[in-house]
């Protein structure tokens, strides 16, 4: 497996990937579009770009991920392609009528320079419809930026300040997280007695239940009415810089709402932290719900650490996960060695520096040394699990071949997850969604330690 | 059950008049009175219809060339259409010596903004020594995406001088994403460069072994040309090159030395299976190894062939062997299947070849097409004069070849020829219509729309199709089968291929997982007890 990976590192400075850790903007368009309910995800080049990232969305979640395109050919490639999204809009509309519509780019479009909003404009949308869009170039960043750039689509089309004091009620804008996320989020939100706006929100949509009928647009979804609601909102917390900072400081300057970014609540101090920012911010006493289940997490954390201390793990991933598994690997006494994420340094109007920074400064309090990088890929990741071995891997599916070679225990956690289910339905978020990790790692080590144990060593207890 | 001719109308009739007026002439019912229906294919998809389709670099990195195990395949483009033909189509290979076998690595420029701007051609360039240094590879492929045409970034100058400086054949694909219409586009770039590059490039003149023979467009989903390989070795046949299932750069350089070509899938290869017959005067036979009868019959055809006594009696005794053990395996499955109904929409070939093996199980096609098929594949290849390009493929470059001088021998006396063509598809193929029923639906570049709409009057028992219509149809309460990834099973190729099929396709029916869709409280009133006339009691 992997065999054509040498152990001896050499410096590549050509700026080629082998092996990603990352994929391109449109595909997080498309998801964070699937989070507005009624959305039909558009998306404006040739046909390919479209058909790959609804394959992606489909094989992460086992879920249809519907989408439209402007299916391009050589002719408007070269010419422009205002009559290809103009056909597609009237399409859309006639035959499978949404309530809107999010157009995203791709490379081929932002090469070619199309002026969508102008499109847009000059093309008759049906009354009471929406047309949106953001401008997702491939060549930039990663499939987080798409998300932000669809998401900040979102607050400058549809969110409005329209009451002259703020309601009660908080934005929340997750992040690139499954719907499973989505849910624990919303629901914390809630147990702690706030009204909140979350948006997009792909929970009831990628996670849909099996009725026996098709429906084109599920239940759920952010609705027009509720992101148009977020400009009127008390305050936004924007769950992961890369993902989310950005639609947050653009309802900051749009709408005056005020933002604070959090990490993606995993594990104990990021989850703290969101009902910290929620209580200060609404006033409202943590109840005791909450208080149980994070007093649960610490009691299974304090049963257990003897199953992870001084573990060794590489994480790679999505920057927002990766920083948030990091913190939650630290708070259990293992030594993260090996921190990548294929998304490029620090997303722009950074809160708190680069990815690298960030990293290096959890590490460094936890007096740990590690390999990081951001705009990495995995070529790297694995040769220096060649060179310093680890006793596990966190990691999407794509690190099942380095599990393989290297013979390491893979948890599966991020995107995309495409050869296990149940994953997109269940959290990894909030207390509940720690102890889920934290049960899967334990889970992971264990197995490792019954397969390798000698028979007279093979424990019943452990 | 059979869609009417009203009922096709009154489905089209809900599109705008544009729509109606173009997806009126790409579907049709089969009427074998009617001679010669004509279906558009191969024609530019309808902006925002929802179709299934992908793209030229799909076609031609994705399919094609990406099986080829010895090549560093390197896309040059941002990092998505690298990443997403990363592990995703299951071209299985295995090799004896694993440092070249380069199938589990996805290497991409990924173009950043300043390539845009300033072009990527330096960048290729280093990623290709890199390429070089790391990997020592056979040979190398340089694919194009969308961008790379739009910003002029000469990717065949950069591969002829990188292939100076290393020694090492570099091959560039033009394939952006945008050209022709579909995958299709990417079939004939990377055929073409392919005949001029590679196939032929070895010194070698004769094939080593009895019966040489080369399997064009097989790509070995899940094992199937593995499967085709153990029968057709063991019938006494030598396997020179696989195009490109398990293939590598090394095996496809002799391909010139088959004395015949076997076609799987038309649509992919049969450009250099022509070019094949023009350059080196070796036929090509089309065959289908789907299903036992489809298998059994190629097999067949290919001993009249070579018309050997000794082949021929071998043919016939691997073929009863293998029917005789498989039979009573796929009857179990049968009793489950039979009498069921399935659409069959597929790529450009699984679309026609599965038909036979659902038919083996009980399962009757109604419905069936094509996402980028050409007219050839739906009507048979006589229609190909007939078959005008338009505006938006004529830009896909003709190879023409010519006879090679010193290797052309015409492997068949063309009296021979004409003989074996009355009873053998030699370098000739039917296309899918004529061997459907009639009253069957077919429908070129179905998409979302029509998918419900069809499924509504035609209820069929099982879909069978891709990854993005799979849980579209199961939502709907139908087994839906993939027959691009197999569903992650395989191989369906062959004799045990058939087994696989049948067993896979009879659980998608036998779960028990269908009987939960319905809540019981749903068939249970709220309330229950009996009325009086005093009232409920």
């Amino acid at each position: 497996m992997l065999d054509c990976t040498p152990k001896e590192h050499k410096e590549r400075n050509s700026g080629g990937a082998i092996n990603p850790a990352k994929t391109c903007q449109p595909l997080g368009a498309m998801y964070a579009a699937l989070g507005i309910h009624g959305c039909l995800p558009h998306s404006h080049g040739s046909q390919g770009c479209c058909s790959f990232h609804r394959m992606h969305l489909s094989r992460h979640f086992r879920e249809p991920a519907m989408a439209s395109t402007s299916s391009f050919t050589e002719g408007a490639s070269v010419f422009g392609g205002g009559a290809n999204l103009k056909t597609a809009i009237k399409n859309v509309f006639a035959i499978y009528n949404p309530e809107v519509m999010a157009v995203h780019t791709t490379c081929l479009t932002e090469t070619i320079g199309d002026d969508i909003p102008n499109i847009i404009k000059s093309t008759e949308v049906p009354e009471g419809k929406i047309v949106i869009h953001a401008n997702t170039p491939s060549y930039v960043g990663s499939h987080i930026t798409g998300f932000s750039n669809m998401t900040k689509g979102m607050v400058s089309y549809l969110a409005e300040a329209t009451l002259p004091v703020k309601r009660e009620q908080v934005n929340i804008i997750p992040g690139f997280v499954n719907p499973g996320d989505m849910r624990e989020i919303k629901r914390i939100v809630k147990v702690m007695g706030i009204k909140s706006i979350m948006f997009p929100d792909t929970s009831g949509v990628l996670d849909a239940p099996m009725t026996g009928k098709f429906t084109m647009f599920p239940q759920g979804g952010a609705t027009v009415a509720q992101i148009k609601d977020s400009g009127n909102s008390k305050l936004t917390l924007a769950l992961g810089r890369f993902a989310s900072s950005d639609a947050a400081e653009l309802l900051v300057q749009k709408c005056q709402v005020p933002a604070t970014t959090l990490k993606t609540p995993i594990g104990i101090k990021a989850t703290d932290a969101l009902l910290v920012a929620l209580r200060r911010a609404f006033a409202q006493e943590v109840p005791y719900e909450l208080e149980e289940e994070r007093g649960q997490l610490v009691d299974i954390m304090t049963d257990t650490h003897f199953h992870f201390h001084g573990k060794q793990v590489g994480i790679f991933g999505d920057p927002d996960i990766v920083i948030g598994l990091t913190e939650l690997v630290l708070s259990l006494g293992m030594k993260p060695v090996h921190i990548l994420t294929g998304t490029p340094g620090g997303a722009k109007g950074s809160v708190t520096g680069s990815f690298e920074e960030e990293i290096q400064a959890m590490l460094a309090s936890a007096g740990v040394t590690a390999n990081i990088k951001s705009g990495g890929d995995l070529f790297t990741f694995h040769q220096w699990l060649k060179n310093e071995p680890v006793d596990l891997i966190i990691g999407n599916t794509y690190g099942k071949y380095i599990a393989r070679a290297e013979d390491i225990p893979l948890v599966r956690v991020g995107f995309p997850v495409l050869d296990r289910s149940v994953h997109s339905y269940l959290p990894i978020v909030g207390y509940r969604g720690a102890m889920r990790l934290i049960e899967s790692i334990s889970n992971a080590l264990l197995d490792r330690a019954d397969r390798d144990a000698a028979d007279a060593d093979f424990e019943l207890v452990m | 059950m059979a869609v009417t001719e009203k009922e096709l109308q009154e489905i089209l009739a809900q599109y705008p008049s544009k729509v109606q007026k173009n997806r009126t002439k790409h579907i049709f019912i089969k009427d074998g009175a009617e001679s010669a229906q004509v279906i558009e294919a191969n024609t530019r998809t309808i902006p925002g219809i929802i179709t299934n389709r992908g793209c030229a670099y799909a076609g031609c990195k994705g399919v094609v060339l990406g099986p080829l195990k010895d090549m560093v395949h390197i896309t040059h483009g941002p990092i998505g259409c690298g990443y997403y033909t990363w592990g995703t189509r299951r071209n299985k290979a295995q090799s004896d010596d694993p440092t070249q076998n380069f199938l589990n690595y996805c290497v991409s420029t990924d173009m950043q903004e300043s390539d845009i701007v300033f072009g990527g051609e330096k960048k290729l360039a280093k990623v290709i020594d890199e390429v070089m240094d790391i990997f020592h590879p056979k040979a190398i492929t340089v694919s194009a995406t969308c961008p790379v045409g739009l910003i002029g970034d000469d990717i065949s100058a950069v591969a002829r001088s990188a292939e100076s400086r290393h020694g090492v054949p570099v091959l560039a694909f033009s394939c952006e994403g945008y050209k022709g219409v579909s995958q299709s586009a990417g079939h004939h770039i990377a055929n073409n460069i392919l005949m001029e590059r590679v196939i032929g490039a070895s010194e070698t003149e004769k094939a080593a072994g009895k019966y040489p023979i080369n399997i064009l467009g097989e790509y070995n989903i899940g094992g199937d040309s593995w499967e085709i390989e153990r029968v057709l070795k063991e019938i006494g046949y030598t396997i020179v090159s696989v195009m490109t299932g398990d293939g590598s750069y090394e095996e496809l350089k002799n391909a010139h030395t088959a004395e015949l070509n076997l076609v799987q899938c038309h649509r992919s290869i049969n450009y250099i299976a022509e070019m094949l017959e023009t350059k080196y005067g070796t036929p090509w036979l089309k065959v289908n190894f789907i299903g036992v009868q489809g298998m059994s019959e190629s097999l067949r055809n290919m001993a009249l062939y070579f018309g050997d006594k000794a082949l021929i009696a071998k043919t016939e005794e691997v073929i009863a062997r293998e029917v005789t053990r498989i039979e009573p395996l796929i009857e179990q499955y049968k009793k489950i299947c039979d009498g069921k109904t399935a659409f069959c929409f597929v790529g450009g070939s699984r679309g026609h070849h599965y038909q036979g093996l659902f038919a083996e199980i009980g399962i009757e096609t109604v419905l069936a097409g094509y996402e980028f098929a050409h007219r050839d594949d739906y009507e048979g290849r006589q229609v190909i004069p007939t078959i005008k390009t338009d505006a938006d493929s004529k830009n896909i470059p003709e190879l023409h070849v010519n006879a090679d001088e010193q290797r052309f021998r015409l492997k068949v006396s063309p009296e021979k020829m004409e003989e074996l063509k009355q009873k053998i598809p030699l370098s000739d193929y039917a296309g899918m219509a004529v061997t459907m029923k009639d009253g069957s639906v077919i429908v070129d570049d179905l998409n979302h729309f029509e998918t419900e709409e069809f499924i509504k009057i035609l209820k069929p028992d099982i879909f069978a199709s891709g990854i993005k219509d799979k849980y579209v149809i199961q939502k709907m309460g139908i087994p839906a089968k993939q027959l691009h990834s197999y569903d992650y099973s395989g191989p369906y190729a062959g004799f045990n291929g058939a087994v696989n099929f049948a067993r896979d396709v009879s659980m998608g029916f036998a779960s028990p997982t269908w009987n939960f869709i319905v809540p019981p409280w749903q068939d249970e009133p709220l309330l229950t007890g009996t009325v009086t006339e005093e009232g409920v009691a």
